[in-house]
């Protein structure tokens, strides 16, 4: 598995527990009726189990997966799956945050958050769609080169 | 496949079956208006569809195909695994019966036993993201390459 899968998919792993506490906060809140603001963090558990979770497990498996360009197991070059990473998660972390920070400073000048958020969440979707596109190949027989270790995991 | 696998994945097709229905009862509810009490089942549906289908079949297929974590053992420990399933499962199926009890007619009941729901499900989650981290890694010495 490549390091950039390892790095999206334990991020997808932790995002799911993060998202899910906040979550089954929300839930336990609409029992118990104990705490009103941690409906604050609604936006940010629905960012972050669609994107941080599903969207960017999808991506590492995708880039693990997906047949590889040749017969030692080659990824490519890498650089636009950690340009995905990156801006994925800072996009991610920008939406959640935006409305328990609103709340907090009760004031409505932090719109830029989302608006960047959603420019960073583009941003994420074209690199990772741009280095996955050459990585969607039909079967094909390739000729094993010379050397002892050739069977990608 | 082995069995803990096959478990997540047969009892998330059942719930996407359920969950497809119970959209489409809220489908026609909104366009019908059959009963105000149908709409209560609005966050079951979003939440069987979400964690009972798409969260349970990936940790399922997760379990199943990442790489093994030794020869001894493939699967690491998994009794992990068991507890996210029964505890994913049995706090969806307590959500889905309490939430719209209150909503439609709140009681100190069915919040205990929201809130029970809640802890059962974030502790199955965490159950799941715990036996699948160590799973998740690359060949040792091959990781700078981009090969696994």
């Amino acid at each position: 598995m490549p390091r950039v899968s390892v790095f999206f998919i334990r991020t997808a792993l932790l995002q799911l527990a993060l998202g899910a506490t906040m979550g089954g906060l929300l839930l336990a809140e609409k029992g118990l009726r104990l705490a009103p603001w941690l409906w604050h963090l609604r936006p940010g558990h629905i960012q972050i189990m669609l994107l941080g979770w599903t969207v960017q497990l999808a991506c590492g498996v995708a880039i693990w997966i997906l047949p590889r360009l040749d017969a030692a197991g080659s990824c490519g070059c890498l650089a636009l799956a950690w340009l995905s990473y990156g801006a994925l998660n800072a996009g991610v972390a920008l939406a959640a945050l935006h409305a328990p920070l609103a709340a907090a400073r009760d004031a409505d000048d932090l719109g830029w958050m989302l608006l960047l958020a959603g420019l960073l969440y583009a941003l994420a979707a074209a690199a990772a769609v741009g280095y996955l596109w050459r990585r969607v190949l039909p079967f094909r027989n390739l000729p094993r080169p010379a050397g002892p270790e050739r069977n990608p995991s | 496949m082995n069995l803990q696998a096959r478990y997540f994945v047969k009892t998330a097709l059942a719930q996407l079956l359920i969950s497809v229905l119970l959209g489409g009862l809220l489908l026609a509810n909104s366009g019908l208006r059959l009963h105000p009490w149908i709409g209560t089942l609005l966050p079951v549906y979003y939440h069987l569809l979400m964690v009972g289908w798409a969260t349970q079949l990936i940790g399922g297929v997760a379990l199943w195909m990442f790489p093994p974590l030794s020869r001894e053992r493939p699967r690491g420990d998994e009794r992990l695994g068991w507890f996210a399933y029964t505890a994913l499962n049995s706090g969806l199926l307590l959500r889905a019966v309490a939430e719209p009890l209150q909503l439609i007619r709140p009681s100190a009941w069915a919040g205990w036993a929201l809130a029970l729901a809640a802890l059962l499900q974030v502790l199955a989650i965490w159950a799941l993201a715990l036996a699948l981290w160590p799973r998740v890694k690359g060949r040792p010495g091959r990781l700078t390459k981009g090969v696994s």
